[in-house]
């Protein structure tokens, strides 16, 4: 700190930086790009290990005998469904019952603010099916959820049937020592969120549901499963959550773990890991691998019924069983073990809580990957200092030419862009009766299509803003703005990285140059265009191909564009429906500040 | 004749003092008398519930400075804390479980999970919490268990909920304490202790029965010790001591029954009964036949002419009675196996008149809300109940945000003795007299915010979270039958327990479950990272941008000759401004 309070040492370190700029951003976007990418090749990076000495896997017996009983179960199941064309509430309740379990039932109602067309839902009532094993001498203050949802068609009826089975295999086990909850929830997430909300007596989403009549005190870890076929080839593991929120690593640990001692294959993100880290094809592979966990962990949506309870700090993790066209095949029996063996869970607190997998046998965590992002956001807090030298010695220079903006040349624009968003945020839901009214769309169509067209507009604003000042611009006016601008984006995607790095870390990457790059004195069309591309909207459209590209499974172009509606529209219900915050950020956060910078460009 | 009033009552409204000249006692004679009994009663969801009390009464005084030395029957550990603590009653559980109101109904004796203590001291006592402190240390060391964690921080002073249950005429709570440690874990260790308090040990009699390893292999475990002055007789002109040893334990139809519904006193606790204890007066086991007078629901073998009927928790229970005293009941083996045979499939869950559950609401570790449910499933008669919470310092209570709601409206309390808490003295305390309407449910709500420790206050795996105890509801519920009034009658042990004032109703206490909490912790896993992080970026970094924003620069002059300041000083006397 001696260096900056000798005046002279610190003028020469700020001439440095100032004089230097432009080259050390661009070496420092670059080499954040690198850090990112660097952190998916293996040698990189730690292995994973159990952090929590109670969790050895050695205590579990392998043999679960039950899995011919349970895909029985899972038939009965099926055709109970079909009868009732829905939830066999009575016929689950009557099983359960059998295996000894106390039933209870769990009524809700939603009415979706638009309909959702992905699934066809508007207004959805259903009914939550749960039973609860108490365990022997244990006094109800903890427990372990199960969970399987009821899905409509032919899905997932296995998994209820192991569900099932799990509860009849456990009910004459002796070891427990929490309540064991078997749920079978409607509606998938919505029952689910009906079914938490109930459980903890909260209401954040304005859902009708009829109160809990049984608990087993606080819930320490859940699971869900979901499996649609008789055999499995692999299983998969989910932990993105809502709002990019991830369970504790030693929960993914623990079921890597068990799938090798059972000798399953286990894959995250539907990929295995491979071996030949060294070969460009398998870093290439954990490339993807990673990739995929940002783009999903980014998106902030529960990507499986466990992404609720996170909210709840209840480690949570979703696992699928995936038939593909393998040969080596497996029953349920090797399945349940698993779940079984994870059922003896603790409150996981040792492990970490922030990491990203670029293969279940290795992670990054925090410290490894948030300077790939304090990198890119250096470059903000840079140009910030560029330009607050620059306007601290112009005063100087033109002692008595130019008078300082006004407060509210500045605050002009910060206002009315917060107001866009703010219109970007209540406009869409509001007026989807209008907008049915007077144009030929459906309800989801209408809601997205008014979404765009407010964002668009909002574009229109920077001559809106200048007659609305009272002089014209000043060529100190635009840089205030933008080192407020700069600072408050820098702030935000701070703030952003350190709740969800994945999304923090893709706005960055588009944001950032775009902020370090925009003054009046550029190209107007040439930037507007450059501007609009590294938008928030665009940078959505462009994660729908990438993400698309990265499942290999490629679209074109038009079916692209409709995803992208579609996906506008599933992370609006996302907000409305789980209370998912990456559509208020945007809309209310991030969209505001980008068009300040689109202010700057078109100031005069 | 003075009648004897009891004040087992939790009303405050029903305790009457009791004339002083009762307590006349006489020692002449030792007098002492031990009772074994077991009950049986084949629960509705098949499971079985199986209830030890072991009673010794003697009739001795411990008090009055005279030194009892002679011991014979009551144990002389107990004898030397009454007569050294002066206790006037003593009340200990140990509890592995929580009992299933909804599916076993109600409990002879209830308890709640974990260890409960309450101590009535006599009015001779000056300093009330240290005799607590130093009586707790030395249980701790009786029955192996950790009483010694009870302090100011969780100890009571229910103003209404926990009255003598002997007899006596003080009913000031100063001299009551009561306290719960719901973490406690009861296993083998607290058992072998209070098997040696029986007059026959484990040797002989029902104790024989009490193998750990089937004990400890069941839905719910509770034991417990019950020391009170009870009257001698019906005038009750002379008073003696009663030690109630109880032992309660649920056996799961699903886990040990396996394919087979079928019970034996061998399978529950692999032995049988060969004889009673001989120093007992009396030893009987009852089965409780109520449901199934013509077997419909299970076989009962061997079978016995002797029946007997008893009125208990309201309702008049049938019992089949196996005397141990008379050998024809061990027949020609030498050897009495009972056994129970299922023949009808499990049952749907109860509706006890009256039952409570508890639970957090909430998310996040900064506030929540504990929700206390109480149900009065009584179709048309309304009953009083008296609540007490207890909650430890460090979850705050917002008592401004109770709120009592039975059928959507507001049900004010009749009665409230709050006593908010000290940090790091004292807990919440709360107790409320409510009137549950007929047929409903009555929730009580109260926010807390939760504090922040200090590093050393977390327990070990603070993670875990931490305990908050059983609320006690204690309640008057209205009868089917008449209630027996006359304590003295001979009666069975398990239907005496709580002494009975008035016919049309009963005394019932409901322990809702503990509540688990989590509080902010620390990453302890790193406490060195932590410190010295925290530490460096303190002094570091912010010193030293505090530092430099709060500091004016300017160029530093030469330091003046020595000339140059001589003359400043003359200046300065001058008074001329210096060069």
């Amino acid at each position: 700190m001696g260096l900056l309070s000798d005046p002279n040492r610190r003028q020469a370190l700020i001439n440095l930086l100032t004089r230097l700029n432009a080259p050390i951003c661009f070496v420092c976007y670059f080499a954040g790009v690198a850090w990112f990418m660097g952190l998916a090749f293996e040698p990189f990076t730690l292995r994973t290990y159990m952090s929590e000495n109670a969790m050895g896997s050695t205590m579990v017996e392998e043999r679960f005998p039950a899995g011919e009983r349970a895909l029985a179960t899972g038939r009965e199941f099926a055709a109970h469904k079909k009868k009732v064309g829905g939830m066999p509430v009575d016929w689950l309740v009557k099983t359960m019952q059998a295996r000894g379990l106390e039933v209870f039932t769990q009524s809700f109602s939603r009415t979706l603010p638009f309909p959702d067309e992905n699934t066809e839902r508007y207004v959805v009532k259903g009914t939550n099916v749960y039973g609860i094993l108490r365990a022997p001498r244990a006094p109800r203050t903890e427990a372990l959820v199960l969970s399987a949802p009821c899905t409509p068609g032919d899905n997932n009826n296995q998994a209820v049937g192991l569900l099932l089975g799990l509860a009849h295999y456990f009910r004459n086990q002796v070891y427990w020592a929490k309540d064991i909850i078997f749920l079978v929830n409607e509606h998938d997430l919505i029952g689910m969120q009906a079914w938490l909300e109930g459980y903890h007596h909260t209401n954040v989403t304005g859902m009708d549901w009829s109160p809990l009549q049984g608990r087993g005190g606080s819930i320490q870890a859940a699971l869900s499963l979901e499996l649609s076929s008789d055999v499995v080839t692999s299983l998969d593991i989910v932990l993105e959550g809502l709002n990019g929120q991830l369970p504790n690593l030693d929960l993914a640990n623990l079921f890597y773990a068990f799938c090798q001692k059972i000798g399953v294959l286990c894959t995250i993100q539907g990929k295995l890991q491979r071996s030949d880290w060294d070969s460009a094809s398998g870093y290439n592979h954990a490339v993807q691998t990673m990739m995929l966990m940002v783009m999903k962990q980014a998106s902030g949506r529960p990507w499986g019924d466990h992404g609720l309870f996170l909210r709840y700090h209840i480690e949570a993790a979703t696992v699928k069983g995936v038939n593909s066209f393998r040969h080596y095949k497996t029953d349920l029996n090797a399945y349940s073990p698993i779940t079984a063996g994870i059922y003896r869970l603790t409150r996981l607190h040792q492990s970490y809580f922030f990491y990203l997998l670029p293969s279940l046998s290795h992670f990054v965590s925090i410290g490894y990957y948030m300077p790939a992002f304090g990198l890119l956001a250096v470059i903000l807090l840079l140009r910030a200092l560029d330009l607050w030298v620059q306007l601290s010695a112009q005063p100087s220079r033109t002692e008595d030419g130019v008078s300082n903006p006004g407060v509210l040349s500045v605050l002009t624009p910060l206002v009315i862009s917060h107001l866009t968003g703010a219109a970007l945020y209540m406009l869409p839901v509001r007026f989807q009766e209008v907008a049915v009214e007077h144009f030929p769309v459906s309800e989801t169509e209408a809601v997205v299509l008014t979404a765009i067209a407010v964002y668009t507009a909002g574009l229109a604003l920077p001559h809106n803003t200048h007659r609305l000042l009272s002089g014209e611009g000043t060529e100190m006016g635009w840089r205030v703005l933008k080192l407020v601008a700069l600072l408050y984006l820098a702030v935000l995607l701070g703030c952003t990285a350190v709740i969800n790095f994945s999304l923090g870390f893709i706005l960055a990457l588009t944001l950032v140059p775009a902020a370090a790059y925009v003054t009046p004195h550029v190209p107007k069309a040439l930037s507007a265009f450059f501007l609009v591309a590294l938008s928030p909207a665009c940078t959505l459209l462009f994660s729908v191909f990438f993400f698309q590209e990265l499942q290999e499974m490629p679209v074109s172009f038009q079916d692209g564009w409709l995803l992208y509606l579609s996906v506008i529209a599933q992370g609006m219900l996302d907000h409305y429906l789980y209370g998912s915050l990456v559509f208020p950020l945007v809309a209310l956060l991030v969209y505001p500040c980008w068009l300040l910078f689109w202010n700057i460009l078109f100031w005069k | 004749m003075a009648e004897l009033k009891l004040r087992a009552r939790a009303c405050t409204r029903l305790c009457v003092s009791v004339p002083s000249d009762t307590a006349v006692l006489s020692k002449t004679q030792v007098n002492e008398d031990f009772q074994e009994e077991l009950v049986i009663r084949p629960l509705h969801s098949g499971d079985i519930y199986a209830s030890f009390q072991f009673r010794t009464v003697w009739e001795t005084d411990f008090m009055k400075g005279n030194k009892v030395s002679h011991y014979r029957l009551f144990p002389k550990s107990l004898g030397q804390v009454i007569s050294k603590f002066s206790v006037r009653e003593l009340h200990i559980s140990f509890t592995q479980g929580y009992w299933r109101t909804m599916q076993w109904g109600q409990p002879f004796i209830p308890s709640p999970p974990g260890a409960e203590l309450w101590v009535w001291f006599q009015d001779s006592v000056t300093d009330v919490d240290a005799t607590w402190k130093e009586l707790t240390n030395v249980l701790s060391g009786i029955f192996c268990a950790s009483l010694n964690f009870i302090d100011s921080t969780n100890t009571l002073q229910p103003s209404a909920s926990f009255k003598p249950l002997g007899i006596g005429n003080e009913t000031d709570h100063r001299f009551l304490r009561y306290a719960t440690l719901p973490r406690e874990i009861v296993c083998t260790e607290n058992l072998t202790p209070w098997k040696k308090l029986l007059p026959c040990g484990s040797k002989a009699g029902l104790a024989v029965l009490l193998k750990s390893e089937k004990l400890f292999h069941s839905s719910f475990h509770s034991q417990s010790v019950h020391i009170r002055p009870v009257c001698q007789d019906r005038q009750c002109k002379s008073s003696s001591w009663e030690l109630r040893q109880a032992l309660n334990v649920v056996f799961d139809l699903h886990t040990s029954g396996q394919s087979k519904r079928e019970w034996s006193l061998f399978k529950m606790f692999s032995r049988t009964l060969t004889e009673a204890c001989p120093l007992a007066s009396s030893s009987k086991i009852y089965i409780d036949v109520t449901d199934n007078p013509q077997e419909e629901q299970f076989e009962l073998s061997p079978a016995t002419p002797l029946l007997s009927q008893a009125v208990v928790l309201g309702d008049r229970r049938t019992f089949s009675v196996y005397d141990l005293t008379q050998q024809v009941t061990f027949g020609t083996v030498r050897s009495l196996n009972l056994m129970i045979r299922w023949k009808s499939s499990e049952g749907d869950m109860l509706r006890p008149l009256l039952h409570a559950e508890r639970y957090v609401t909430g998310y996040g570790l900064q506030t929540g809300e504990i929700h206390t449910l109480m149900y009065n499933n009584h179709p048309f008669r309304s009953f009083p109940v008296l609540l007490l919470d207890s909650v430890p310092w460090y979850l705050r209570l917002y008592i401004h945000t109770l709120k009592v709601i039975s059928k959507g409206k507001d049900n004010n309390p009749s009665y409230i003795h709050y006593q908010p808490s000290k940090d790091r003295e004292r807990p919440h305390l709360l107790e409320m007299l409510l009137q549950l309407p007929p047929h409903s449910v009555t929730e009580v709500t109260v926010q807390f915010e939760r504090a922040l420790l200090k590093w050393t206050e977390y327990t070990p795996d603070p993670n875990h979270g931490f305990y908050v105890g059983s609320s006690v509801i204690s309640s008057l519920v209205p009868s089917t039958v008449a209630m027996e009034t006359n304590i003295t009658m001979e009666q069975p042990l398990f239907s005496s327990f709580f002494p009975c004032k008035e016919e049309s109703s009963y005394f019932a206490r409901v322990y809702t479950e503990p509540l688990l909490v989590n509080l902010p912790t620390p990453d302890f896993s790193m406490p060195y990272n932590v410190i010295c992080l925290t530490c460096t970026v303190v002094a570091v970094g912010y010193g030293s941008l505090y530092n430099l924003l709060t500091r004016s620069f300017q160029v530093e002059e030469p330091n003046p000759g020595l000339a140059k300041r001589i003359a400043n000083v003359i200046r300065r006397m001058r008074g001329v401004p210096p060069l």
